[in-house]
Formats: structure tokens, C-alpha cells, sequence
């Protein structure tokens, strides 16, 4: 990559760079999309705010879901959809849901045709793994650390395309002419602060999820929503945004590890859960499913036991799996052995970890089309956990993979299939690139000010910690919007040090004005969803609503500039798949069923 | 900047009583750590001391990001996961290479802890280096290659080699110790230990089918260089035994296959027999074992 220096002068200038398609992140979604648009033989940007690789997907821990029937023969496509509708509710977008669960086994068998390795059955197939509220053994898994294989599959295989990836840049604006079409992007790289205009007659957004809004995440640094504002901006309708998922196990203790994940895996290899009293606790949660129930059930089962002081010393539950023994996790789980012996001084092959829920994935985000993941706004695609759809009021752990693999291919052919078929010019007005550039140098160059943008992010982190957990209601969603408006009246003040060249500060300050944008979005859809349906759950009601449960929340961008939000109704389901229900009694989820505590 | 500094200090320590309540818990009353952390760029640059206050259990990233956001918002560190599964904090401390995110504070006991960039690369800005270089590498290594259609029929002993090699987080520490890239700077002729471990699991992948001796012999590989001093090895987070199990095979394939070809061929059409069922597993093997 070729550098700058800091100077003045470099600040304002820029370079014209054109694609067919640019693609925003380099993650698993982004990555499948490059190799798939790039099959095309269209010319394909992707822009990566960190090295090429270190994308939370590298995070993912358990595995890949997808029915391949390898270890249970019975496992089909129709199972896995019916898991993953129950599992979120029946919010899911049924179509993206049915696309899923028939295209992930294909998906996952062409990652092996690109290198990557799984563990194997003793057929010599892909081994696969129990995971919470799948039916069947489901999650295709290499130890714990599955997220690795792929983006290095990924990666691998895209640098053997023709596609260009700009590494630690970051885009500000998508810039649109005057039908409204994305056509093209404002970018700097972090390294100098060398802006971009990436000239592309489509772009797909595939930035991830906004872990980072809130203090205690699983999340990289990076999960700061730029991609779901940079579409919000851009005039895109935002689907189910209240629905944010707390994984229920994250590490508690010490602080600076605090929220870190611990992988399903660990339950999915036979851990259990205990409490202080050293009661098996998931029996008065979901007795038939225990610790394997789903994750928004575990989570809110974790969190009671603490909050009713039935607590470890750091504020956890227990997780035990010291019974399969050293040899056993070292085999299994040898990243979660290193993680908390190096990290927490803690052996967990002799004593129980502590772990405690933590932000871990955004089922909302982006709506997409279902086949070509195209948004309502022309030339903009979205895929992986910035669209919102598949995955409902809650997401199964191991279908954020898959998700990723199907439509980020989807996205890939979606986008390349417009662009063939659009001669529509990537010209825009030069004073829009101007003054978009003044705006993102402006924290920096300007002598007034005082307002730190890491500290910021700090308030907000707490004020949605606060205000928008696990467990919320009205006043307190009220209040914390009340602060989210505080801290985004603040954020015309803000004022960093020093120069362009590879700066954090600067950087936040571009970053912060996502996150307190995404927040206020959560906030305001969660006071509109009054009921408990998955991952929001509202205290102040009873349980679920059935009118709610036919209806997404969407939030576009008004008018006025301010999120609007609509109830829009689901669209009942084809009668293929709605048959799939009826043999069972359980078509509402659980939910009505009684099988979950209202707690 | 000093100036600067000290300003940012005491907005620092006001919001810092309100936001980190819980973090103060843990910290240990009126104790602090000092570090002595890197600043400059390709230019060059200095050591400066920063003082923060000890928190139980901190890594030394904790306690840069912690400097970032109370004492120098400009500190440039590259990161990600904080969990040393990604390998982007990689740094020196003392002299050695290690992430920041699994380096705990309270080993170095009251040492001094400095912290420097990596020295194989060049410098871009106070603890980030330019590690492009390896990209372009990974560029020119030899892909997976297959003329089989998956799914593969491949068994755990067939495989189980392969997942060390496959577990490299990329954060190029062993590329930063290793001699010829650090002291020789032979970027140009040599791809190091982190695409040794690279091409290993290819040349071992039972379905590949590509012929990489020449790519590590006298291409971008060139790993006659290497003099197996293991430093490589005695760096890697991942725990890969990367002298023994990856350089020392490619170097013995080589011998073997560069001066004489028929037997790559050999290997090739033969394949390699699985220890566990007697079948041959290779290109044309007979996956039916009929």
C-alpha cells in the first residue's frame, strides 16, 4: 500500500479508484462475495478496515451449521429451516430461512474443495458436532476454531482471484447520483489518511454487526456499525434492530477479559452449568434441553442465577467441563484450554470456568431480498450479520457461518447480475467528495472543541449496558434513549490530537458516530416491540404478543433525517413450508408452548 | 504535544471516575504500572514513559488501550480480538516478540516493560509496522489444488497432521525473529517460516495435487536460507513446531524431489496410504478401496 505521510497538503487530495463492485469488509460474507462476483469476471474492490484475515469471523469458535447428515443421518434441509424459525421466533424472513438451510451443506463442501479441513467421522466425512436448540448433530466444526479454517479458506482463495483488497481503509460515505444509485464511496486508508473515491457501479455492504455499542462484547474493535449507517444514510430499510443477541457465556473475570467469549462448543461437548449452590440450574429453565436450550434462554438463565445471588465470586455461573479429562479438551476445545490458562490462570480441565452473558451478534440489520440481496436502495447489496432477515428474535449458534457462506455468495451474484445489466454512470458532483472529506479531516484540523471520542464511546457503552440488556423495559429504554441523544448532541464538539497518519483518535471519531447512531436506532425499536419474543424481553410485559409476533420492526431514514419506524406485516408462509409445522405442536416456537420459563 | 497531553490527562481522570466504576474494583489501590512505549515513525523516534494505574489480571494491551484513551488518543496500536486468536497485536516487549493481548502485566514484576514494533518490517507509526510484505507473499504461494470433487473422503489419520500448520494466526512474530528476513532482509528471495507452515499443509494435503518444489527451492520460497536456529518455533503463540514439523519435511521434499522429479510423479500417482484403512488416499487413488 503506498503512503502519504501526513502532510497538509495529501489531506485534501484524493485518488479515483474504479470497480465493478466494491465490497465493504473482509469478513466471511465479504470474502465469499469477492470470490463469487470475481467468477463473473467483474473487476472487484474490497475494502478491509484491518489486515486481510483478522475479521471477527476468525473469532467463531463451534462450527458451521448445516445439515449434512453426516452424524444423524435424519438431518435434512426441512429440520434445520424449522430450527432456525423456531429459534427466532417466527420473525425470520421464511424465504432467506429456506435459501439457508438448502444451500449450507453445498457451501460448506466447497470450502473443502478450497482447503479447508474439518475434523472428520470415523467414515472419513465431515464430523459434526451438537450445538444449542439444533435437532440434530449439525455444527461441521475443526476444534474450536472453526472461524479460522474458514476466513483462511477464504482469504487464500481470494488472493488467487483477480480482486484487489485495500487493506486498513476505512469508508465514510456511500455516494449515490441522482436517481439515487449507489455508485461509489468515500474511503481513507488508516495507515496515512489517504482518501479514496472508490468509483463502483455496485457496492455490497458486508461490515459485520455492532457489537461494540455496548461495554461487556465479545466483539473486535471493529464492530462499530458502519456498515448498517452507511446504509441507513443511504436511505435503506433496517430490519428487527431490537434484536441483539447475548451470548450466554463470556468470561467475567479478570476485567480486561471480561465478555470474551467461551464458546457454545464447550456445551455442545457436554458442559454444564452450575450455580453457586451447585445446583444444575438449566432444569428450572428448560428442563428437556438444559444447557443446550437456546442461547437467548441460557443467557437470561445465567443472568437470573447472578442476579437472584446465586452467583460466583466475580459475578458468573460455573461452567464445568473438567469430565472430559486434559487429553479429552485439549482435543475439543484446545483454544478455550490456552484462553483461560493464559489469560485467567484458570485450568479447566480441574476446576470450572466462570462465565457470564455477553454481547455477542445483531440479528437485525439491513433487509435484503432474499435471492440476490439486493436492499431497496439501487446498486447497494448487503450480507452476513450487517443484513437482517434470516435469523428472527434469536440466532442458533452455527448459523452465523453459514449465513455468512450462502448469501455472501448470494450478495456476490446478486450485485454482479446488476451491474451486467446497468450503464449507469459512477459520476458524481465533485463538491459532494469535497465535502464529504472536510467533514471526516474536520475532528482533527479544527482548534475548538473538547470532547474525547473515546470517552464518548465509553458513555455510550455504559448507557446502553444500562438501559438496553437482556432485560429491559420503557422507563429504562426511555432514560437511556434520553442519554444516546445526550451523547449525539455532543458529537458536533468532538476534537482529536495529532496528525493523519495511522491515528486512533481520528479514527474513533469517525467510528463513534455510527455506534451512537445504531444505538438510538436499538433503543427506539425496542420501546416499539412491547412483548417478550427472543432477544428483546420486555419486563414490563407478560410474555409474547401475538399480533407483534406477525409484524417487523423497519427503520428508514426520514424525511427529516430521523429514524422512522414502521410495522410491517410477515408474509404468511407457502404452504411447502408451513406443512413442515403441522406435524409437530410446537409451530409457535415454544413460546406459547409453555416449554420455556417466563421468568 | 506534552502540553497536549497533560490536558487530555486530566479530562481523562474525570471521566474515568465515571465510566470504569467496576473496573476500579478491581484496581489495586494506589498501585500503577509504568511502561515505556515507542513513538515515532519510519523517521524515527523515542521512548515515552506512561504511568497507569493496575487493574488485576491486565495484559499490556489493556494498558496501551488504556494510554490511548486517557493520555494519547494518537497511540497507534493494531488489534483486534483481544483474545490471541487473530494475531494483529503483535509487538516487541523487551526486545521479544509477543502479542499484546496475552502478555499479562504483572509477569514482567515490576520490570521494566518496554514495548517497540516489530524490527522485521518497516515502521509506519509507534507499535504498527508495514507487514504488507507477507501479503504479497501469500500472493505467490502455490494454491490448494484439486482435480477431485468434494466432499473428500479423507480420514482423521490421514489428516491429523494438518492441523498444526492450519492453526497459524498470521501475526508474522516468526517472521519478525527469523534471520534472513530480520538481519539478511531477503525479502525478495525468501518466504518465511509463516508460508513454510503454509506450503507444509499444502505439499501434505492428501487431494492437492500441485508441485511446489520448485516455488520453495528457487522461487519466492527460497528456503535453503534457512538454517534451522528454531526461533521460529520458540515464538509462535499458536505452539506450532514449525522447524521440526513444517520447515524440516519441505526441506527433505525438496531434496528429494527437485533433483529427482519422478519421484514427485511417484507420490503423485501412488498417493499416500491411509495408516488406518490401507487405502490409498493420494490423486488416483481408489477412494472405494475396491
Amino acid at each position: 500500500m503506498e503512503r502519504n505521510g501526513n502532510t497538509n497538503g495529501a489531506r485534501h487530495g484524493h485518488e479515483v479508484l474504479e470497480h465493478d463492485i466494491l465490497i465493504i469488509g473482509a469478513g466471511g460474507a465479504g470474502l465469499r462475495a469477492a470470490i463469487a462476483a470475481t467468477q463473473r469476471g467483474l473487476s472487484v474492490g474490497v475494502v478491509t478496515k484491518s489486515l486481510l484475515g483478522k475479521a471477527h469471523t476468525v473469532m467463531a469458535e463451534g462450527g458451521v451449521a448445516a445439515a449434512l447428515g453426516n452424524v444423524d443421518s435424519e438431518d435434512g434441509w426441512q429440520t434445520h429451516f424449522m430450527d432456525t424459525l423456531k429459534a427466532g421466533k417466527f420473525l425470520n424472513n421464511w424465504r432467506m430461512a429456506e435459501l439457508f438451510a438448502k444451500e449450507a451443506p453445498d457451501r460448506v463442501y466447497e470450502l473443502e474443495q478450497w482447503g479447508a479441513l474439518f475434523n472428520r467421522t470415523p467414515e472419513g466425512k465431515i464430523s459434526q458436532r451438537p450445538f444449542g436448540a439444533h435437532t440434530y448433530t449439525r455444527l461441521c466444526h475443526v476444534g474450536d476454531r472453526t472461524g479460522l479454517e474458514m476466513i483462511r479458506t477464504l482469504q487464500e482463495r481470494t488472493l488467487a482471484t483477480e480482486a484487489k483488497v485495500y487493506m486498513e481503509t476505512s469508508v465514510t460515505k456511500l455516494f449515490q447520483n441522482d436517481e439515487g444509485r449507489v455508485v461509489g464511496a468515500l474511503a481513507y486508508t488508516r495507515e496515512a489518511g489517504k482518501f479514496i473515491h472508490f468509483k463502483a457501479k455496485a457496492v455490497i455492504v458486508a461490515t459485520g454487526g455492532w457489537g461494540r455499542i455496548y461495554k461487556v462484547t465479545s466483539n473486535s474493535w471493529e464492530g462499530t456499525g458502519d456498515g448498517v449507517v452507511l446504509a441507513y444514510n443511504a436511505g435503506a430499510e433496517l430490519v428487527d434492530m431490537e434484536m441483539v443477541q447475548f451470548h450466554p457465556t463470556g468470561m467475567v473475570w479478570p476485567p480486561g477479559v471480561r465478555g470474551l467469549l467461551v464458546t457454545e462448543g464447550v456445551r455442545g461437548e457436554g458442559g454444564f452449568l452450575r450455580n453457586s449452590d451447585g445446583e444444575r440450574f438449566m432444569e428450572n429453565y428448560d428442563a428437556e434441553r438444559m444447557e443446550l436450550s437456546s442461547r437467548d434462554v441460557v443467557a437470561r438463565a445465567n443472568y437470573t442465577e447472578v442476579t437472584e445471588g446465586r452467583g460466583s465470586e466475580h459475578g458468573g455461573v460455573f461452567l464445568d467441563i473438567t469430565h472430559l479429562g486434559y487429553n479429552g479438551i485439549m482435543k475439543k476445545l484446545p483454544t478455550m484450554y490456552e484462553q483461560f490458562l493464559k489469560l485467567a490462570d484458570i485450568d479447566i480441565s480441574k476446576e470450572p470456568m466462570e462465565v457470564f452473558p455477553t454481547i455477542h451478534y445483531t440479528m437485525g440489520g439491513i433487509k435484503v431480498d432474499p435471492e440476490t440481496c439486493a436492499t431497496n436502495v439501487p446498486g447497494l447489496y448487503a450480507a452476513g450479520e450487517v443484513g437482517g432477515g434470516l435469523h428472527g428474535a434469536n440466532r442458533l449458534g452455527g448459523n452465523s457461518l453459514s449465513d455468512l457462506l450462502v448469501f455472501g455468495r448470494r450478495a456476490g451474484e446478486g450485485a454482479a447480475e446488476y451491474v451486467k445489466g446497468n450503464g449507469y454512470s459512477a459520476e458524481i458532483e465533485s463538491s459532494v467528495v469535497e465535502d464529504e472529506k472536510k467533514r471526516v479531516v474536520h475532528p482533527l484540523e479544527r482548534q475548538d472543541g473538547d470532547e474525547n471520542p473515546f470517552h464518548l464511546q465509553q458513555e455510550l457503552q455504559e448507557a446502553m449496558m444500562e438501559h438496553a440488556n437482556l432485560m429491559r423495559n420503557e422507563d429504562s429504554l426511555k432514560e437511556g434513549l434520553g442519554k444516546i441523544l445526550a451523547i449525539k448532541d455532543r458529537l458536533p464538539n468532538v476534537k482529536v490530537h495529532g496528525s493523519t497518519l495511522f491515528n486512533p483518535g481520528w479514527h474513533a471519531s469517525q467510528d463513534i458516530h455510527n455506534l451512537v447512531q445504531v444505538s438510538e436506532i436499538i433503543v427506539r425499536a425496542a420501546l416499539e416491540r412491547t412483548e417478550r419474543r427472543g432477544a428483546q424481553w420486555r419486563l414490563d410485559y407478560d410474555g409474547p404478543d401475538d399480533e407483534l409476533g406477525k409484524i417487523n420492526f423497519i427503520v428508514k431514514r426520514d424525511q427529516q433525517g430521523e429514524a422512522g419506524i414502521e410495522k410491517r406485516e410477515i408474509p404468511p408462509m407457502p404452504d411447502h413450508l408451513s406443512r413442515l409445522f403441522d406435524d409437530g405442536d410446537d409451530k409457535h416456537g415454544g413460546e406459547q408452548g409453555g416449554k420455556e420459563s417466563q421468568f | 504535544m506534552e502540553e497536549q497531553e497533560a490536558q487530555q490527562k486530566d479530562m481523562a481522570s474525570k471521566a474515568h471516575a465515571d465510566v470504569h466504576a467496576d473496573e476500579e474494583d478491581a484496581a489495586r489501590e494506589g498501585e500503577s504500572y509504568k511502561l515505556r512505549i515507542f513513538r515515532g515513525d519510519a523517521e524515527g523516534g523515542r521512548e515515552v514513559e506512561y504511568e497507569i494505574p493496575a487493574v488485576e489480571g491486565m495484559v499490556v494491551l489493556d494498558a496501551i488501550l488504556y494510554i490511548q484513551a486517557h493520555q494519547a488518543g494518537d497511540l497507534a496500536v493494531r488489534w483486534n480480538c483481544k483474545a490471541a486468536h487473530c494475531g494483529s497485536c503483535s509487538a516487541e516487549i523487551n526486545g521479544k516478540p509477543k502479542l499484546l493481548c496475552k502478555a499479562r502485566v504483572e509477569e514482567y514484576g515490576g520490570q521494566d516493560i518496554r514495548v517497540h514494533p516489530m524490527r522485521a518490517f518497516p515502521v509506519i507509526k509507534d507499535l504498527v509496522s508495514d507487514v504488507s510484505w507477507n501479503y504479497e507473499v501469500a500472493r505467490s504461494t502455490i494454491p490448494f489444488t484439486t482435480d477431485e470433487q468434494a466432499p473428500f473422503e479423507m480420514y482423521e489419520e490421514d489428516v491429523e497432521r494438518l492441523y498444526e500448520p492450519k492453526k497459524c494466526i498470521e501475526c508474522f512474530m516468526c517472521q519478525d525473529v527469523c534471520h534472513v528476513l530480520r538481519t539478511h532482509q531477503k525479502h525478495e528471495e525468501f518466504a518465511g517460516p509463516r508460508f513454510f507452515v503454509r506450503n507444509q499443509w499444502l505439499e501434505m494435503h492428501p487431494k492437492d495435487t500441485e508441485r511446489r518444489v520448485e516455488y520453495l527451492k528457487e522461487g519466492r520460497g527460497g528456503i535453503g536460507y534457512c538454517n534451522i536456529t528454531k526461533c521460529c518455533t520458540e515464538v509462535c503463540p499458536a505452539g506450532i513446531h514449525i522447524t521440526d514439523n513444517s520447515i524440516i519435511p519441505l526441506k527433505e521434499r525438496v531434496a528429494d524431489e527437485y533433483y529427482d522429479p519422478a519421484k514427485w510423479l511417484m507420490r503423485k500417482i501412488r498417493g499416500r496410504r491411509s495408516p488406518k484403512t490401507g487405502q490409498i488416499i493420494g490423486r488416483n487413488g481408489n477412494r472405494n478401496g475396491g
